[in-house]
């Protein structure tokens, strides 16, 4: 924590960064995030295992964009999501500076983002054996019973869309649903209409989520939303080889290939 | 009318339950699911959740739902036919296990609902709604029901307010309005006559956090702090502490159109969207998190009792539990109160 903390007071003394961004103490058992802007709002950067909020959703928002460069707190998923951006032309070098920060709180420097590339690029997005199962156990299902299974758990959504914000990739800063001319998805928060709600979000995300939980941990209903996107990353996985977030910017499904094996696409 | 205080043995809370559903009532009541109590219709006593501090959405939607269709209508040539509002579909309906903080929203939203234009699909609804709540026996950091006018064990809003004295004792019955008496009446031998019961110290112990009169007033000269920047620089922008709340009624008119046939819907719509001022020139006049945080407290605390004379908020809480980046409705308004002027 000590690492972490002179780390922030160090980036803001020395004029590297305008804002570090971390997590606090929050209310209740709750963690947040905090915005450091002076040395001593430093000393409230805590971490320990409830941080989990993905912080990478502030980088691409404008209120903290606006600050100037930033640093950010960063777990794997965080740092997995920060690179996913950069391929997408949202954050670079120039305005980011990462502090990585492993499961037992031991800071990483990180002189740019292609060394935060080179550790991302040493673990393999996998999928919990707890969630494993659940899509095991899904897989297993009459086609009937899955619909089911989902109409059961998508009809209580509300379409707060707190999974789209907390979500670091749901970065648009207009998203498909909210248009009306036309109207893609329906509005209302209907069975019909949540279900083409999160579908859609998980084919938006496929071969880009970075599996950190964000949306399923900010849903207050508690819909376990974040099976679609892990069942996409069992797809990608199985029917193209998968996928790591990479600076290169090959996004897995939208990158054109001249030698692709499907003949539709030539 | 008077309040009459009844006594109801724990055991004929079922029967209740029983006698109400025998009388073609539908009942909605608190159901855990993924670890979250809502309101659900329910058939059976025992499906009803018994241990939570707060359902995580407010009673409201039984009365304000999520979607509302107010038409379907279908295009054949130059003509249009209208099918309104179906008002034989409101049907009788009793809610079950409400919160005082839940009650006293009704209240906000009558209000609301009735300040220039009198909304009769919300009018039908209320009035064909019996509220029967249930004192609070706990609470937790979150709730502050008793800094904006409520307590843990306030009759306003109820039909019939129920009060468990200890806890493993019977319930203390509160009735209220006619309502009230007509579910009595419907089960008069399970309202027992009591003498006079103190309930207060079976009611939860909620400290008052801050005085809301004088945080109305300092809002008056609070629109431009800096305050609101700070506070709301962690906010995700999404719709949670809006959907949850007891209070929140903005919504947004949308139509359901495929090729000649459509329908016409209200559904609830949240100030802490980005899109939710967007002129169609393309201007936003909210164009930051910031503005729509204070747009949030400015209606709830300055707006709202000014052109109401009601505040917009019971002091559930669920907003701050709700909140995926814990934004704290209590903390924030408790900050607003220390600031010197």
């Amino acid at each position: 924590m000590d690492d972490l903390r002179k780390r922030a007071k160090e980036l803001i003394d020395t004029s590297a960064v305008k804002v570090v961004i971390g997590y606090e103490q929050g209310t209740g058992n709750k963690t947040r995030a905090l915005f450091v802007e002076n040395s001593e709002v430093a000393d409230k950067l805590i971490f320990d295992s409830r941080c989990v909020q993905n912080l990478a959703a502030y980088v691409t928002k404008q209120e903290v964009k606006s600050k100037g460069k930033m640093a950010i707190t960063a777990t794997l998923p965080v740092m997995r999501a920060i690179i996913q951006l950069a391929s997408e032309f949202q954050v670079n070098d120039d305005n980011l500076i990462v502090i990585g920060i492993t499961p037992e709180s031991k800071i990483i420097d990180f002189k740019n983002l292609e060394e935060v590339e080179t550790y991302v690029h040493q673990f393999q997005i996998e999928i919990d054996a707890r969630n494993r199962e659940i899509l095991d156990k899904l897989d297993k299902m009459t086609p009937s019973e899955r619909w089911k299974f989902w109409i059961d758990e998508l009809s209580p959504c509300f379409k707060c869309y707190a999974c789209r914000a907390a979500c670091p990739m749901c970065y648009c800063s207009r998203c498909t649903v909210d248009f009306n001319r036309p109207q893609w998805i329906p509005v209302s928060s209907n069975e019909l209409g949540n279900l083409e709600w999160h579908f859609m979000r998980a084919m938006h995300l496929t071969g880009r989520c970075v599996d950190c939980d964000a949306c399923a941990n900010a849903c207050p209903l508690a819909i376990p939303i974040n099976l679609l996107t892990k069942k996409m990353i069992e797809d990608a996985k199985s029917d193209f080889g998968g996928y790591q977030p990479s600076l290169k910017g090959e996004n897995l499904l939208s990158t054109f290939k001249p030698d692709d094996k499907e003949n539709f696409i030539q | 009318m008077n309040i009459e205080r009844r006594l109801v043995r724990k055991d004929s809370l079922e029967k209740l339950f029983d006698i109400l559903r025998q009388n073609k009532k539908t009942v909605f009541a608190p159901v855990m699911k993924n670890g979250k109590a809502s309101f659900k219709p329910v058939g059976s006593f025992s499906s009803i959740a018994e241990d939570y501090i707060q359902t995580t959405q407010s009673s409201k939607e039984v009365i304000f739902p999520r979607v509302e269709k107010f038409l379907d209508y279908e295009k054949n040539g130059k003509e249009v036919s209208i099918k309104g509002f179906d008002y034989q579909s409101v049907t009788e309906t009793v809610l079950w296990g409400v919160r005082p903080c839940d009650t006293i929203g009704f209240g906000t939203l009558n209000s609301i609902f009735n300040w220039d234009f009198k909304d009769e699909i919300f009018n039908a609804r209320l009035s064909k709604t019996i509220i029967l709540s249930f004192s609070c026996n706990k609470s937790d950091d979150y709730c502050f029901c008793t800094s904006v006018g409520g307590n843990p064990g306030s009759t306003a809003g109820s039909d019939i307010l129920f009060t468990k004295l200890g806890a493993d004792g019977d319930y203390l019955a509160e009735v209220v309005t006619e309502k009230g008496q007509a579910i009595v009446a419907l089960a008069s031998e399970l309202f027992e006559k009591t003498e006079s019961v103190e309930k207060e110290k079976f009611l939860a112990n909620v400290p008052v956090k801050f005085n809301q009169e004088e945080i109305r007033k300092k809002l008056e000269k609070f629109f431009k702090s800096s305050q609101w920047v700070e506070q709301s620089l962690k906010c995700l922008g999404c719709g949670a502490c809006a959907f949850v709340c007891p209070t929140c009624a903005c919504f947004d008119i949308q139509d359901d159109a495929h090729g000649k046939i459509g329908s016409r819907m209200r559904c609830w719509d949240s100030c802490g969207y980005s899109q939710f001022t967007v002129h169609t020139s393309g201007h936003n006049p909210r164009s930051v998190q910031s503005q729509r945080w204070r747009q949030r407290i400015m209606h709830k605390f300055s707006y709202m009792p000014e052109r109401l004379s009601v505040y917009g908020c019971t002091g559930c809480g669920r907003c701050s539990r709700a909140c995926p980046a814990d934004m704290n409705i209590l903390e924030h308004l408790i900050s607003i109160q220390e600031v010197k002027i």
